[in-house]
């Protein structure tokens, strides 16, 4: 069954006023890829805010202990769970866990990703598939399954971490591009069909940032190439996605949030 | 274990549901049909998550697609759950 317009609901809910609900008191914040980078200060932007979070990781216990102790430290809650993401059983367990522990997942931040460069004629089809499933797969089922719970609390913030290379050509980077593409239309499609509950679903776009993704083998002439002049740290990707995921927010969906320091303007 | 319920009390939970998504209680009657009173896809996604939560009942998307009326839903939730 389609989807039908709603013209008599839209006047009821205009009437009720639109002044954005202080957050939710039960319920979390689940940050994919957390134990470094990007994940890491958006875990301790989300925690400074005033959720308890999940710092979510693959293989780097040690980084995802530490992010959590710094979040509890400074007086927050925080847990570090391991979980492959691109797994698609791992992710419904992470959810799953992570609920017990915190209550439900309110906030998710699809975070987790990975490359695996080489020129569309040499790449291998492993390569392929782990990127597309690491960085857009996994965001969709972390996604289909937390949206039950943003659903039923008319509450929901999904910021998925693309990239500028999603939409601007970068040569060797043909799986990350179509992930991170595919990832922007996945956030604006589904941020249409759940906007009335109370739920936004958003992307940001970071380009050039300090992290152990991009300082293997960048060249120098590529932050001269930035109109900042740098590249950006991980703290100003976070602050971005902290806004998205607060409720002032809440009149904010379906869009890509560009943090590149004018590289892509 | 979620207990079986008798079909009023089904009607019941799935009138509270739709107006709980803005429907006015009035216009639910089993034959009014989900076309009519602008209850949409998302709509039934979620009415299909509360029949899971609270009745172990199962309703795919499949199903969705045959059921026009809420008379239609409450039927196949009563006969799934006895």
């Amino acid at each position: 069954m389609s989807a039908t317009p709603t013209r008599e609901r839209t006047a009821v809910a205009s009437a009720a006023g639109a002044s954005p609900e202080p957050r939710p008191q039960d319920g979390c914040a689940l940050v994919t890829g957390a134990s470094r980078g990007i994940g890491a200060a958006t875990a301790a932007e989300l925690a400074r805010a005033g959720w308890p979070v999940a710092v979510n990781y693959r293989s780097d216990a040690e980084g995802a202990d530490r992010v959590a102790a710094e979040v509890r430290d400074a007086g927050g809650t925080a847990v570090s769970i391991r979980a492959d993401v691109s797994d698609p059983e791992a992710g419904e367990r992470l959810l799953a866990e992570v609920q017990s522990e915190l209550g439900p997942v309110l906030v998710l931040v699809n975070n987790a990703g990975v490359t695996a460069d080489a020129l569309a004629m040499r790449l291998s089809d492993a390569d392929w598939d782990r990127v597309l499933e690491t960085n857009l797969s996994a965001a969709f089922r972390l996604t289909r399954r937390a949206l039950g719970a943003m659903l039923k609390a008319r509450f929901g913030r999904i910021v998925n971490v693309a990239s500028v290379v999603g939409r601007r050509a970068n040569p060797g980077q043909a799986n990350y591009a179509a992930s991170k593409a595919g990832l922007i239309a996945f956030t604006s499609t589904v941020a249409v069909e759940v906007a009335r509950r109370g739920v936004t679903v958003n992307a940001v776009a970071p380009g050039l940032i300090e992290t152990e993704l991009t300082t293997r083998g960048v060249a120098p002439e590529l932050a001269d190439a930035i109109p900042a002049r740098r590249p950006g740290t991980p703290e100003e990707v976070a602050a971005c996605i902290g806004f998205l995921a607060s409720p002032a927010a809440s009149y904010v969906t379906g869009t890509t949030l560009t943090v590149d320091g004018g590289m892509t303007a | 274990m979620p207990e079986t319920k008798s079909k009023e009390q089904i009607e019941q939970r799935v009138t509270d549901a739709l107006v709980e998504f803005g429907e006015e209680r009035e216009n639910i009657t089993p034959s009014a049909r989900f076309e009519d009173l602008e209850v949409d896809s998302l709509d039934l996604v979620e009415l299909a998550q509360i029949v899971e939560e609270e009745y172990g009942v199962e309703i795919k998307d499949s199903d969705l697609e045959h059921v026009q009326t809420v008379g239609d839903v409450v039927e196949m939730i009563a006969q799934r759950s006895s």
